[in-house]
């Protein structure tokens, strides 16, 4: 990683994660899911990235490989400690691993399974700091009681158990809990898919009350465009494994200069029947990521696509700056992005 | 109440839901699901039904079709489906395993709903249901069935479908899965399809392929749709008239652009300004609705809506539930702020 660059804090380096698909009695492998393939992109200390794509591409596995809950197949994850030094942890071996875990924290999709429901409120957010050594009740009470408060529950609840708290709630007992060793980065994977529309807005107000709070540092992991439109910084839009484009917010919004992009945007319902429009329609579906096409993986579905997408591969190139795109006609394509209101 | 509804512009509708009430009397408590709805659906028209989860649409749903699960029961109310003679039938008098409500299902109303996998038997092939569902509403032999599945799926664009006819749910993707169920639901050219949350578990480009579907099988069928969503964006690009439900209730009612640009009841401009757009600027504050939706057994007395109303008005809201009451020729809503 770039050693001077104090701002950076995840440095992801052609990161791969290739899941063996096994066949027989022999247990033969006979092809690789390419879950993630050759993924390289960076988050500054304070920021929000997000990863958005459809189901399946890859999203929530790079998510695990930077956490170290699956080993890479291949890549570097550069990782800025507290102590300013930089480790890559995909090379760590896994005891030396614990005390970078405390900086890493994940928030869940699914704030029904995510809980314990035999655990009170104490139990749950108390736990990291039991593991992590703070042995006095006392003063766990007393965090717990601190976190609750910071997340926009009351501290009384704290000897209640899951079930009786309403999902908005109980995400907010979750990024209690993920908040609680004092983490730098924050793998939040589909906070708020679960959630009613009227409490997302709540869950996504907290988040970023929070970063601005307590200076987290956010890979928000969602397939949704308008909560990542919402709380993002950049974003790294993903297809089969790859990044196709990452870019400052509104300019990917506004110019996105992938034709996946530029797709992906139009499919969004509008909620507004005065904006109804013409939508790019894809055709077929999305590549099979144990099998993707030779060349572009995108091609099949790409209105775009010429001779040499059907062939080579298009590496990813910052065509201005802070904005990548992986396409062979990036540069001559003028697409269409989404209306500023 | 009931009698309050003004006629659509353009002709009778083909459904007519009024003050349906649909409880679940559990040990627990009695949950009201739908708890006096009232709305039409009008020939060739879209109207979609937007609402938070549990507030009641897809009961709805199962009401028109007379296949809510026990310990469920249709208590009030009326849905009077006028059929393609020009009788009229009162859904809820039927029988719900009778003769004639067997012949609805299908031949008036086709159904498709969330999740495709569940809906197909893992141990038949597509072939077999299609036929099946073909053979059950519409007289005729074996062979042709087959020959009108397989057109079913030509249809609803699946790739050959002489091959796909003979494979199994599983085998399909999500949205070949989802493409088969409507060909299903159409494959007796139902003059009413209700569609309850028909693209909620696809991504948004195989949504976008099964909404366009969707909308030409209604040019060339001509049929109408109830498009039953919790997603406001499908709701503004697909429906003419739109009902919001909230905790079992029609708060409000209206064309989409009415609903949309002049909401009236302060839920539906509450969801409407806290949803999350494309369009909006990034990284700012979205203004929230305060607390949740309450339990289905603590549904509060009055406006269900009154403990999250900011126009909240201390002893009207909380006392009597306000009736829904039409406030200009197209839209109806249901809230003190508009009853003089
Ligand atoms: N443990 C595993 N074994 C085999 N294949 C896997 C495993 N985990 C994920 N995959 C495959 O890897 C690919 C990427 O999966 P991943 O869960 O990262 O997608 P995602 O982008 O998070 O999708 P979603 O939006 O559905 O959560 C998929 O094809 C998936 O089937
Ligand atoms: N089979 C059932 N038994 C008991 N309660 C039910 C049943 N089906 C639905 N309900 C309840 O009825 C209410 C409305 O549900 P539903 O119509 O499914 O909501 P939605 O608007 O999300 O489709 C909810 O409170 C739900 O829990
Ligand atoms: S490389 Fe070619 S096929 Fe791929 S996105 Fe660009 S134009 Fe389309
Ligand atoms: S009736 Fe009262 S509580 Fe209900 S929506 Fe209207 S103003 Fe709010
Ligand atoms: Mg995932
Ligand atoms: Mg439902």
């Amino acid at each position: 990683m770039n050693q001077t660059n104090a701002q950076i804090l995840l440095d992801v380096k052609n990161l791969r994660k290739f899941f063996p698909i096994r066949r027989g009695v022999l247990q033969k492998v006979v092809a690789q899911v390419r879950a993630v393939d050759d993924v390289t992109f960076y988050i500054n200390q304070g920021e929000t990235l997000s990863l958005v794509g459809e189901s399946g591409c890859g999203k929530t596995t790079t998510a695990r490989c930077i956490l170290r809950a699956y080993d890479p197949t291949a890549g570097q994850v550069f990782f800025r400690a507290e102590d300013g030094k930089v480790m890559d942890v995909a090379a760590l071996p896994s005891n030396q691993l614990q005390p970078l875990r405390r900086q890493m924290q994940m928030i869940f999709q699914d704030p029904f399974s995510s809980l314990n429901p035999r655990m009170t409120l104490l139990d749950i957010v108390g736990e990291p700091l039991l593991v992590h050594g703070e042995k006095d009740a006392h003063k766990r009470t007393e965090r717990v009681a601190e976190l609750l408060r910071l997340v926009g529950l009351r501290p009384e609840y704290m000897r209640r158990y899951p079930h009786a708290f309403s999902g908005g709630q109980r995400q907010r007992i979750g990024i209690a809990r993920a908040l609680a060793l004092n983490p730098r980065l924050v793998v939040a994977d589909e906070p708020v898919s679960a959630l009613d529309v009227s409490v997302q807005a709540q869950i996504l107000n907290l988040m970023l009350e929070l970063q601005e709070k307590l200076g987290l540092t956010y890979l928000f992991v969602a397939h949704d465009l308008s909560v990542v439109k919402h709380i993002s910084e950049r974003v790294a839009v993903m297809y089969v494994g790859r990044i196709v484009e990452m870019a400052p917010t509104k300019e990917l919004f506004y110019q996105p200069r992938h034709p996946y992009t530029e797709a992906l945007m139009s499919a969004v319902p509008k909620p507004d029947p005065r904006l109804r429009s013409e939508r790019i329609v894809l055709q077929g579906e999305v590549a099979d990521p144990a099998n993707p096409p030779p060349g572009c993986y995108f091609h099949p579905r790409c209105q775009y696509a010429i001779d040499i997408c059907r062939e080579k591969t298009p590496v990813q190139e910052e065509i201005t700056p802070r904005h990548f795109v992986s396409c062979h006609r990036a540069k001559e394509l003028t697409l269409r992005g989404v209306v500023k209101k | 109440m009931s009698s309050s509804f003004i006629p659509h512009p353009s002709s009778f509708p083909l459904l007519s839901v009024r003050n349906l009430k649909t409880y679940f009397f559990q040990d627990e408590g009695t949950v009201k699901a739908v708890d006096g709805a009232t709305f039409d659906v009008f020939p060739g028209k879209t109207l979609g039904i937007v609402g938070e989860s549990g507030c009641g649409k897809s009961v709805t749903a199962q009401s028109i079709l007379r296949i809510v699960d026990a310990p469920g029961k249709i208590v009030e109310g009326e849905i009077v489906l006028r059929r393609a003679d020009g009788s009229e039938v009162d859904v809820t008098r039927l029988h719900p395993d009778g003769e004639e409500i067997r012949a609805i299902r299908g031949a008036d109303i086709g159904l498709v709903f969330q999740e495709p996998m569940t809906s197909f038997s893992p141990v038949h092939t597509i072939g077999n249901q299609l036929v099946e569902a073909v053979r059950l509403h519409c007289a005729v032999g074996e062979k042709e069935a087959r020959q009108r599945g397989v057109e079913a799926l030509r249809s609803v664009g699946i790739p050959k479908p002489e091959r796909r006819i003979d494979e199994y749910a599983f085998e399909l993707s999500g949205g070949l899965r989802q493409r088969a169920m409507i060909a299903v639901a159409l494959s007796c050219n139902p003059r009413l399809l209700i569609a309850d949350e028909p693209t909620t578990a696809l991504d948004v480009t195989t949504q976008a392929q099964i909404l366009d579907l969707l909308r030409d099988l209604q040019k060339q069928r001509g049929m109408a749709i109830m498009l039953i969503t919790h997603n406001l964006g499908v709701i503004a690009e697909m429906a003419d008239d739109v009902v919001v439900m909230y905790l079992g209730r029609v708060v409000e009612e209206g064309s989409v652009d009415d609903i949309f640009h002049n909401p009236k009841h302060p839920y539906t401009k509450a969801l409407l300004s806290s949803i999350p757009s494309i369009e909006s600027t990034p990284r700012i504050k979205l203004p929230t609705i305060t607390g949740s939706i309450p339990h289905p057994y603590n549904r509060p007395s009055g406006c269900p809506f009154y403990p999250r109303c900011e126009s909240y008005m201390r002893g009207t809201c909380d006392a009597t539930e306000p009736a829904l009451i039409a406030v200009n020729e197209r839209q109806k809503v249901s809230c003190f702020l508009y009853q003089k």
